[in-house]
């Protein structure tokens, strides 16, 4: 009840900013009926704290984007370094294994997705214990194994004081 | 938006950080065109687009909103670079895992191929 209640809410958040029409009856109406229908398909879709999502994630949510963000241009500027000045920059691509000690599905999607999202690293194939990686150099690799992001989603995932939280959830596929 | 903000400033001040942002973004698009064109095999070329997918994005949408002050515009716009920003690693994932899947074997700087052929 309190998965549909939030997805419902959100939907229909979602739904009042991209519509903007507040004040027209008919129109909310129809937006409350389509958000609730759709709330309710996802409820029967896959039952909610399987894949170990915790409210206590949205907090500590900004400031793992903060630092993701910052990451973010950094590995921007080191690729475009490479892409025009190939002399002094040279590309040195790499393949190899990273452990991924997340201990929830989300958290190893939120691994592999921050990988992939910061450019010079893509995850190629995920699995239970650890990450396949393309890095476009050499340093962005030792960089990535040097597992500063790892740390970071894992403490996302499972806060400061929650060492054995969060089982329920553990890597199905 | 002029209501929050002393006359002079908004104009002027907005309209070059947005320019500076527009700019940027132009110049990092070009530069994983570039980087497309130039990097040796697939997935050398997938981290070059990446630079178009996340900071060239992202830099051309933050000038935008600057343009559009505070409207339900940027409300959209923001949306448009979040779910970029969500879908944008998914696609690139899916590619590189069904080229290896395929057998595209990529180039390493310790196998000796010629980094520029291709």
């Amino acid at each position: 009840m309190l998965y549909f209640l939030s997805l419902f809410a959100v939907l229909f958040g979602f739904w009042l900013l991209l519509s903007g029409l507040w004040d027209h009856g008919l129109l909310l109406g129809l937006g409350l009926i389509s958000s609730a229908f759709v709330a309710w398909i996802g409820t029967r879709l896959e039952r909610p704290g399987g894949d170990g999502f915790e409210p206590g994630m949205l907090l500590r949510l900004p400031r793992y984007l903060g630092w993701l963000l910052v990451a973010i241009v950094q590995a921007n500027i080191d690729v475009v370094r490479r892409i025009w000045d190939p002399v002094a920059h040279p590309i040195s691509p790499v393949t190899g294994r990273l452990p991924a000690s997340q201990r929830t599905r989300l958290g190893k999607t939120l691994y592999a997705n921050s990988i992939t999202l910061t450019p010079g690293t893509v995850a190629i194939e995920v699995s239970d214990a650890d990450v396949l990686v393309h890095a476009l150099s050499r340093e962005a690799f030792d960089d990535l194994a040097g597992g500063e992001m790892e740390r970071r989603v894992l403490a996302l995932e499972c806060g400061a004081g929650h060492p054995a939280g969060h089982r329920d959830g553990e890597a199905q596929g | 938006m002029d209501l929050l903000l002393p006359p002079l400033f908004p104009d002027l001040l907005l309209d070059l950080l947005s320019m500076a942002l527009l700019i940027g973004g132009v110049f990092l698009g070009i530069s994983g065109a570039v980087g497309v064109i130039r990097f040796p095999d697939f997935y050398t070329r997938v981290h070059a687009a990446g630079v178009t997918d996340t900071l060239s994005a992202g830099m051309i949408l933050a000038g935008l909103m600057l343009q559009a002050g505070f409207t339900l515009v940027t409300v959209k716009l923001a949306f448009i670079l979040l779910f970029l920003w969500l879908t944008s690693p998914v696609a690139s994932h899916a590619l590189a895992r069904a080229a290896t899947h395929t057998g595209a074997k990529p180039v390493t700087a310790t196998s000796g191929e010629p980094s520029s052929s291709n």
